[in-house]
């Protein structure tokens, strides 16, 4: 009876890929801490796949090569995070919540591809204060985003925070218009 | 936004980027430069561009140089960096004493950064130099500080198990730490340190399960831990009240881990699920996707083994038929076919006729299969579902998805004989425009089989005849195939038949011309079409198969042709009942995950008969070859080999049993293990020792066929070919003595001496046992057929099997004993059953069918009961069925 307990189950390895695209179905950033996908090709077609399954539909979750896998969709781009069969999908969905909002705070709430490469060393830190080498180091978004150290003291972030809620709010004015228009 | 895109990252080049680390060499430090470089180069780790050892080595030691800025920032980028490169790079161990420095830094960042990054660099011997720190730190009051030793911990475990150990005290503190995530970490680690020891996991769990700890993820944990221990611990099964009290936890990933753990407890009641199925059916309702997805999936496979308590949830199911993810309304209507009753089958096709255009061809296939299941339950609901069926046939769709609808009508066509004409006009009508030549020619195919035997076989032809008008080659011969069938078989349509045959003489494709020249030759007269339409044998494939690949892959075989005569045949319904009974059990299982213990428990258990209908395929070729045997007819049964001596003694003997129509042939399979004998005119001579009712008198030995002589190592084999006079069929036990002449011989050359002396040796006793005089037949609805014999040829009695320990290993006792076929599944038992219903099916020899129901109710007082019910319309047999388990 031992196949309803597999032994990963009872260990905290719980994400065995966490995966960020553009809207192309290009990677921004892709981290397996499983060997599934020994090869950059193999993870290519996995990636490929993933995206063509996941581009169209609104939805979170899906299921892939025998895998569970939950992810979001903002703006342009698309954050994936990869378990077993047998994973609980609602703590591998609460794992990509966290990181999702600690981007979402390290970005100024812009979870873009442009944000994401400007800000690229935080986005990587955000993900390794996330997961550690499968297991979920931190579930609390304010935490990972507080551990992650900004460029430094000279940087960008250092906008006085009303300038920067200005310029937020009319990039997102500017982004609800664009929307309006496509529909 | 293309600009930045390429002038950042897009053309990133590696050599460019390892180039551009020079800067690390600069002093001072420009931590601000440095980073956007480690950036980089992370950036191209993530793209899973590789780095050579030596490159990744070099990258590896100039970052270590960045050590000596304090600038924090800086610092937390060439951790991470060290980290990617840990695994890559040579000699990364050199830089611990760096890295060790921070284990004494003030700065939470660096100091949780410098365990993790020291931990993944650091090999087994060198663990006991940190071990003071990482021990310090599990119990740090900072929570990052704390989760980063532990996590850490649990990557050290698995090389460094003793060491690791020693720290379980630590461990233990720190579960009940004020930080969440930290409790769940020290939980993780706790268990993989005491997970062998059995009662301190009891006392973990039962000590947590009182509700101290904080973290939703640590309460997950907690639920597996739990659902291991009720699956391996005797009497652990008061647990389920914490499972249960979890499924109202404010969490609902604890509510749904709780709920997953009860739908898999081992033997889960009605009573005990309840609850479980209460707690899902809320989350389907969810506007979160994956709450509806996470309870769905679990439902989906609950209602493999209990639809009855997924039924509940039917209403909700059908409102996510129309859910935008579309693994949720597939889950949702392959669940519903499985726990839908008759009356709501109609509303369900219905609302699966308007989902199916909107979803992909794997999605399809799955609910096809479903579909397929569903009719083989509600026989009576079969037009709905092959007109269903006919119309996805029509849709736009790849090769698969069409093989599978294809397959489904084949099915049904198999096991509901009324659905059949109809079934036929629509795969008719599918040829007229498929695109697909190997479906083509299946249809085709089972057209020449069944159309023949429809009410009116000449409307098919006109289907048929258009094939060889207008496609391809091998569809052509394939219909002119089904057509010869046709004329073979329904004489009256012969002389028209033929007409189009003499036409498809002309066609320009060779096999077209051999395939009507063939038909057009054995309708020339009555005689010939008779033998031909009678020859109802086909080889066994997978033998077939195996000889060629063996012929093609030895040369030396090659040198003579290919024997086909030593490939087994076996009929075409038997072909066509192990095809189907193999479909069935891998079908039994329709959820998208096909890996599940199920379906491969059903696959194994369906291997062993095919197993043995081959061994007798194999029998009945051997004996083939000699006369007194050929004339016997075909075996009805063949047992299994029954060993008569040790497997290390002087010769080895096994028997095996055939019945014939009357007679019994006794097959001695005898090796001889003496490298300095010979065996000349070996026999048997078999003396009936135990025989209740006397008709053991009635077998006259009718012959005897020698092995003429037993050479070392060489496999022989005797028969004893006995008349079973009236039929009769003794159960008996025969004492068997083996007879022989012996003569010495070398054992180098093997060459035996002239003189040699009569010897004998004694065998132990063989038993024929009414079960050697059944056939197992494959049943497909054991229901039916038990309903078409009728109570009225019942009999039933009741056993005590005080000696038997558990109900599972009464289902293998008497599946050995009475030798008949399981049905419906009913040979799965759960290790730990307390009752259990074993339905079995066979033909007796005379062609008599038997069904068999055996109700098993275990206590552990009284051991197994057993109501064993035969129905049979020979009521003797049944009689001796029922008497044969006593």
């Amino acid at each position: 009876m031992s196949h309803k307990h597999p032994a990963h189950t009872l260990q905290l390895y719980t994400t065995k890929a966490v995966i960020v695209l553009d809207s192309e179905g290009k990677r921004l950033l892709a981290k397996y801490y499983s060997p599934d996908y020994p090869s950059l090709k193999e993870q290519k077609v996995f990636e490929k796949a993933l995206f063509d399954k996941t581009k169209k539909l609104n939805s979170e979750i899906v299921l892939l090569d025998n895998q569970v896998i939950v992810y979001k969709n903002s703006h342009d781009v698309f954050i994936y995070f990869v378990g077993t069969m047998d994973e609980n999908e609602l703590i591998l969905m609460s794992a990509l919540q966290s990181f999702y909002e600690a981007l979402s705070m390290l970005l100024g709430g812009q979870v873009e591809k442009r944000s994401i490469l400007e800000s690229a060393d935080l986005v990587f830190l955000a993900l390794d204060e996330t997961i550690d080498d499968g297991i979920i180091l931190e579930s609390d978004s304010t935490q990972i985003a507080a551990r992650v150290t900004k460029k430094d003291a000279n940087d960008g972030s250092s906008i006085p925070l009303t300038e920067q809620t200005i310029a937020q709010a009319l990039r997102q004015a500017q982004e609800q218009f664009t929307k309006s228009l496509l529909k | 936004m293309l600009s930045l895109d390429s002038s950042l990252y897009s053309h990133l080049d590696k050599s460019t980027v390892l180039q551009e680390a020079r800067v690390f060499n600069e002093t001072p430090i420009n931590a601000r430069k440095c980073r956007a470089t480690l950036t980089k180069i992370l950036y191209l780790i993530y793209q899973s561009e590789r780095l050579q050892t030596k490159e990744a080595t070099e990258t590896f030691f100039s970052i270590t140089k960045l050590f000596q800025s304090q600038d924090i920032p800086l610092r937390q980028a060439v951790y991470l960096l060290i980290k990617e490169l840990a695994t890559v790079a040579e000699d990364v161990i050199m830089v611990t004493a760096s890295l060790s420095k921070d284990l004494t830094a003030k700065s939470e960042i660096s100091k949780a950064n410098a365990i993790r990054a020291l931990c993944k660099i650091t090999d087994a011997s060198m663990i006991q130099g940190i071990e003071r720190f990482l021990k310090q730190a599990i119990v740090d009051k900072n929570h990052a500080i704390s989760s980063a030793a532990l996590v850490s911990s649990l990557h050290l475990f698995a090389n460094s198990k003793d060491v690791v150990r020693r720290w379980a005290n630590e461990v233990q503190e720190s579960v009940n730490s004020k930080g969440g995530i930290t409790q769940y970490h020290a939980l993780g680690l706790l268990y993989q340190i005491r997970q062998h020891d059995r009662m301190a996991v009891i006392k973990l769990v039962q000590s947590l399960s009182r509700g101290t700890l904080r973290s939703p993820l640590a309460y997950c944990m907690l639920v597996r831990y739990t659902a291991k221990i009720m699956d391996e611990e005797e009497g652990s099964r008061a647990l389920y009240e914490s499972l249960e009290g979890w499924l109202r936890h404010r969490n609902e990933m604890v509510v749904y881990e709780a709920a997953r753990a009860i739908c898999n407890i081992r033997d889960v009641t009605a009573k005990e699920l309840f609850p479980a199925v209460s707690a899902l059916q809320l989350m389907l309702v969810s506007h979160k996707g994956s709450l509806r997805f996470a309870a769905i999936r679990t439902l989906n496979k609950l209602a493999l083994s209990h639809p009855a308590s997924v039924a509940p949830c039917n209403l909700d199911m059908e409102n996510l038929i129309t859910d935008t993810n579309r693994s949720i309304a597939t889950y949702a209507i392959t669940t519903l076919l499985k726990t839908g009753n008759e009356a709501s089958v109609d509303r369900l096709m219905k609302q699966i006729t308007g989902f199916m255009s909107e979803i992909s061809d794997d999605f399809k296939i799955i609910v096809v299969d479903a579909i397929r299941s569903l009719c083989l339950k509600f026989p009576a609901k079969q037009s709905v579902m092959i007109n269903f069926l006919s119309n996805i046939l029509k849709d736009e769709g790849g090769y698969e998805f069409k093989r599978s609808i294809v397959e489904a009508i084949f099915d049904i066509i198999y096991h509901i004989p009324d659905a059949k004409e109809y079934a036929l006009c629509h795969l008719c009508e599918f040829i007229e425009d498929c695109e697909f030549t190997k479906l083509a020619v299946r249809i085709l195919y089972l057209l020449g089989v069944e159309g023949p035997k429809s009410s009116t076989p000449s409307k098919f032809i006109r289907y048929i005849y258009n094939r060889i008008i207008l496609e391809n080659a091998t569809v052509k011969a394939a219909a002119v195939s089904a057509m010869g069938h046709f004329a073979v078989e329904v004489p009256e349509l012969r002389p028209r038949i033929r007409v189009l045959l003499t036409r498809a003489m002309d066609d320009n494709d060779d096999e077209v011309r051999d395939r009507a020249a063939l038909f057009l030759r054995v309708t020339a007269n009555d005689e010939l079409a008779l033998k031909f339409a009678s020859l109802g044998e086909t080889f066994s494939w997978p033998t077939l198969e195996n000889g060629l690949v063996n012929y093609l892959a030895h040369p030396e075989l090659q040198r003579a042709p290919f024997d086909i005569a030593v490939v087994p045949t076996v009929s075409r319904a038997q072909e066509e009942a192990e095809k189907q009974r193999q479909k069935t059990a891998k079908q039994e299982n329709i959820a998208p995950s096909s890996k599940s213990a199920a379906a491969a428990a059903a696959a194994t258990a369906a291997a062993g008969p095919v197993g043995s209908g081959d061994a007798q395929k194999a029998y009945a070729a051997a004996m083939e070859k000699v006369p007194q045997l050929a004339m016997l007819g075909d075996i009805f049964k063949s047992s299994k080999p029954v060993d008569l001596t040790e497997s290390e003694t002087e010769y080895v003997v096994s028997c095996v049993k055939h019945v014939f129509k009357s007679h019994l042939v006794f097959q001695f399979n005898c090796r001889n293990t003496i490298n300095d004998v010979l065996l000349e005119n070996v026999t048997v001579t078999m003396q009936v020792e135990q025989n209740e009712d006397g008709t053991a008198g009635n077998l006259v030995l009718e012959g005897t066929v020698a092995a003429p002589q037993l050479a070392y190592d060489v496999p022989g084999v005797i028969y004893m070919i006995y008349k079973r006079n009236g039929n009769v069929t003794p159960v008996a036990t025969f004492g068997n003595t083996l007879k022989f002449i012996v003569k010495d011989c070398d054992p180098a050359t093997g060459e035996a001496d002239e003189e040699g002396y009569e010897d004998e040796y004694l065998l132990e006793d063989l038993e024929l046992t009414t079960a050697d005089y059944i056939l197992p037949t494959f049943v497909s609805d054991f229901g039916r057929a038990w309903e078409q014999v009728g109570e009225e040829h019942e009999l039933v009695e009741a056993f005590e099997l005080s000696a038997i320990p558990s109900v599972k290993a009464a289902v293998t006792q008497i599946i050995d004993i009475l030798g008949m076929e399981t049905c419906d599944g009913t040979s799965a038992v759960k290790d730990k059953a307390t009752t259990h219903t074993l339905l079995l099916a066979g033909m007796f020899v005379g062609g008599v069918g038997a069904l068999v129901r055996c109700r098993m109710a275990y206590d552990a007082s009284s051991g197994v009961t057993l109501e064993i019910a035969a129905r049979c319309t020979d009521p003797e047999i049944a009689e001796r069925i029922v008497n044969s388990i006593a």
